[in-house]
């Protein structure tokens, strides 16, 4: 667990120089692989380590966002109480939705998942009077951390890889906790451990909780990086990207949703520079992985370096 | 008094064509273990299949457009099993990312073909006028629309309960381990299962175009109403579906009279009453 | 301090129906504590339904089950298990891509309060209490080696120590020689055999032959309904028994 810690402060160190070398392009792209980065990294909780595949992740990222944006506009809140609200707002609704999708598993389970967060996308369409709809809430302000501004690309980039750093430690330690091994244990053989002694459901509620809390962070960053706030972060194509970057990076690994989300983004990126069909090359992104790369790319790159190893 | 019967026919016209929508997606879930999230695009394709057919073409008649919007669709359903859902066969959470997959191109290519903008498809001519029962002029159009989805959910009924084809499917749904073991072709069977889950889609959507035309956004629009009937009535029941449809479409449609804004909240919360008590759904027979 | 009227397991009336089929049928069986008792039966007699109804796998239609006199038959499942019931299955449930010392440490911690403890991981004090156990079945050489890796007589083995680390006072065996070597058979049956008294033993078995050593007292079943009960002796010679048999 040092080494982990020790490492990812390595590199984050090391990512940290890029303001000085590239373009705000670039350092924007930056941030919003970070922000994905933390997006996936809580999908994973509940896909890779709980064995529960969510489809409605999106939810909490999107309702974090729109509690923030409203809290800090409309009822004229501070971003720090507004921050903690729209945290624990997040977490009761993930509470809530667990309960109910957990009474299912496996398909229902998922079809539960999105079927909720459908609800939260049609609410934050057709509530106009509180969401504004489908023109979205725009013209928000970013928070002052400790008073320091983080309104350039810059200074917004070092605040968002801060709290990745600090997501990515603090999940890293809570997989590898005797919590975490039971939860692992619910995803390879859940009859198994009930019969040892574990309250199976109600690890993955908790399960369901802390991703629920992550996806939040992940919301407020969101919030906070756009500045605006539009119900497709809710919809089911925000899911379907940071799923996709779990399943590319190699769920069940902490680094894997890191390097699959920050691929998505990339393709995102430039797919967007050059065309407007980024739906249909999402979709067939997802065919292409899940039909070749199933297991995605982390493992699939540990199983060529076994190869290559095998071979010498 | 004449609110309360203009939304119930509503209500029971949005139930028959969510039953439409709901019943091959309880189809295909009930025997081959896979949630189709393509659903929802399978409608919008036949609607925009048979709203710009007769668009193009205005002497098409209305049902012939629908029937063989219908035919596409399932055509298109079976080319997409036959190739990339089979290879997953082992897979059901592949099978259900590649559904959501093949549901964005669906959805982006219906954009590219057919824009931005809301095609509307006119009701057929002999509907136009107002029917008058008991004093009343209801939408003749809507009356039928209910009458048919009685008529597809008897037929489907007849197909499942009367023909072989059927009788393999309810095995199939029983114990599918047993049904291989007897030797019953599986791989055509779910061809054919999902041809027909996805032809009912496809001509639902077009039958659905007078109400709600063809527009982008329709698939995404659908496919969460046909989760909640297919949970709250319980997967792979026919007669789930057909009750949860109806219930929805009652609720979805006072619901979003009565108090627009909150109108999806409203929907959820039968089916969070439903699963807290029966987490198989109405009428579902395997816990989900 | 016990009373000697308390019995380890008591399943008064048992009934069970799936979907209109009795599976177990008006099952009264009681064990003393420390007792060896053999479930036997040919295959479909509805033994390892009635494991599954006392350890809460599935809930019985009528009928309750008592664990050292407290009524049970509506306890979770898990909480079974922290009331000293510990079970093997007949088909390997293991946690193939782990360890084998993963394994029994899994079984060690679902008891201890730590298996909440979000932020610090598995004490070395539990990983040694686990290499300690995989000693006992003569397993801790192959402790660092995944599940998936060993061969089915080791796996069985290990099956049997996770369940032995919780230190049970009811053990549940489901069909444990099953699939074995005669070598493996003996082994299994030494280890079964040098359990403490303190455990109470309820084995399924459906070989008669091979099970007959491992019991002192028998309940023999066949279709959901107890046929004769007894020590192996009266089992052995009752004619009904040779009847539920004969066809085998």
């Amino acid at each position: 667990m040092k080494r982990i810690a020790f490492l990812s402060v390595l590199v984050a160190a090391l990512f940290a120089l890029l303001p000085l070398f590239a373009g705000d392009f670039y350092i924007n792209l930056g941030s919003q692989i970070m922000i994905a980065a933390v997006f996936a990294l809580s999908f994973n909780l509940l896909v890779g380590y709980a064995g529960l595949t969510s489809l409605g992740q999106a939810a909490f990222l999107g309702l974090a966002a729109y509690l923030s944006a409203w809290l800090t506009t409309r009822a004229g809140l501070g971003h720090g109480p507004a921050a903690l609200l729209s945290i624990l707002g997040t977490i009761l609704v993930a509470a809530g939705f667990g309960l109910i999708a957990l009474r299912a598993s496996g398909l229902g389970f998922l079809m539960i998942t999105l079927a909720l967060s459908q609800v939260l996308w049609g609410l934050a369409y057709r509530w106009v009077s509180v969401t504004n709809g489908d023109n979205g809430m725009t013209r928000l302000s970013r928070p002052q951390p400790l008073g320091i501004s983080i309104d350039s690309a810059a200074s917004f980039y070092w605040f968002s890889l801060i709290v990745t750093l600090i997501s990515f430690i603090l999940i890293a330690i809570f997989v590898r906790s005797a919590f975490g091994d039971s939860v692992t244990g619910t995803r390879d053989q859940s009859r198994r451990m009930s019969a040892l002694g574990y309250n199976v459901w109600l690890i993955r509620w908790i399960t369901f909780i802390y991703a629920g809390f992550w996806g939040g962070i992940a919301g407020l960053l969101y919030v906070y990086y756009n500045k605006y706030i539009h119900p497709t972060s809710l919809s089911i194509t925000t899911s379907a990207e940071g799923i996709l970057g779990v399943i590319a990076g190699g769920s069940g690994t902490l680094v894997g949703p890191i390097i699959g989300a920050a691929l998505v983004t990339f393709l995102k990126n430039y797919v967007s520079s050059y065309l407007e069909r980024w739906n249909m090359l999402l979709g067939f992104v997802f065919l292409i992985i899940v039909v070749v790369m199933p297991d995605g790319i982390v493992p699939g790159l540990h199983r060529l370096q076994a190869m290559w190893r095998a071979r010498k | 008094m004449q609110f309360w019967i203009i939304q119930s026919l509503n209500s029971l016209a949005l139930g028959g064509l969510l039953f439409l929508l709901a019943s091959g997606f309880s189809l295909i879930f009930g025997l081959m273990r896979i949630a189709n999230l393509t659903h929802g695009a399978f409608f919008m394709l036949g609607a925009y299949f048979g709203a710009s057919a007769l668009r193009s073409y205005p002497w098409l008649n209305f049902w012939i457009a629908a029937i063989g919007s219908g035919l596409a669709v399932a055509a298109i359903g079976g080319v997409l099993e036959r190739l990339v859902l089979r290879r997953l066969s082992e897979k059901p959470l592949g099978q259900v990312l590649v559904t959501l997959g093949i549901s964005f191109i669906i959805s982006d290519a219906c954009l590219v073909v057919w824009g931005g903008d809301p095609i509307p498809v006119s009701t057929p001519a002999l509907m136009r006028s107002p029917t008058f029962l008991f004093g009343f002029a209801f939408p003749t159009y809507r009356l039928v629309l209910v009458g048919l989805a009685v008529v597809a959910a008897v037929a489907l009924y007849a197909l499942l309960d009367w023909t072989r084809l059927g009788a393999m499917i309810r095995a199939g749904v029983d114990d599918m381990q047993m049904t291989r073991a007897v030797g019953i072709r599986i791989s055509r069977l779910f061809t054919a299962v999902f041809c027909l889950g996805a032809g009912i889609a496809g001509m639902g959507g077009v039958l659905g175009g007078p109400i709600l035309s063809a527009y982008p956004g329709l698939d995404a629009d659908m496919l969460p109403l046909a989760l909640i009937v297919v949970i709250l009535g319980g997967v792979g029941s026919l007669v789930g579906a057909f009750i949860g449809s109806f219930l929805i479409g009652f609720i979805y449609t006072f619901g979003s009279a009565l108090f627009p804004d909150l109108a999806y909240v409203i929907l959820f919360l039968p089916m969070i009453i439903v699963i807290a008590f029966r987490p198989q759904g109405l009428f579902g027979r395997r816990p989900a | 301090m016990k009373t000697s009227n308390v019995f380890a397991l008591e399943t008064i009336r048992l009934c069970k129906q799936f979907g209109g089929l009795p599976a177990t049928q008006d099952v009264s069986i009681k064990v003393r504590p420390g007792e060896r008792r053999l479930l036997l039966g040919p295959n479909g007699a509805g033994k390892t339904t009635i494991f599954n109804l006392i350890t809460g796998d599935r809930l019985p239609d009528s009928g309750r089950i008592r664990l050292f006199g407290e009524d049970v038959t509506n306890l979770p499942t898990h909480q079974r298990a922290h009331r000293g019931m510990s079970r093997t299955y007949q088909i390997i449930t293991l946690f193939p891509h782990d360890t084998l010392e993963h394994n029994v440490t899994l079984g060690l911690l679902a008891l201890r309060s730590s298996r909440w403890n979000i932020f610090q991981p598995i004490s070395k004090d539990i990983h040694d209490e686990a290499r300690r156990v995989l000693s006992l079945v003569g397993l801790e050489h192959l402790a660092d080696r995944p599940i998936a890796e060993i061969a089915y007589g080791e796996k069985r083995r290990v099956e049997i120590a996770m369940a032995l680390a919780q230190k049970p006072k009811l053990l549940l065996l489901d069909e444990p020689l099953a699939g074995l070597s005669s070598a493996e058979r003996k082994s299994i049956k030494s280890l079964v055999a040098s359990i403490p008294r303190e455990t109470t033993i309820l084995m399924i078995e459906h070989d008669m032959d091979t099970a007959l050593d491992l019991a002192e007292s028998i309940t023999l079943l066949h279709y959901g309904k107890i046929i004769v009960e007894g020590t192996r002796q009266e089992v052995i010679s009752d004619q009904r028994a040779r009847e539920v048999y004969l066809g085998h």
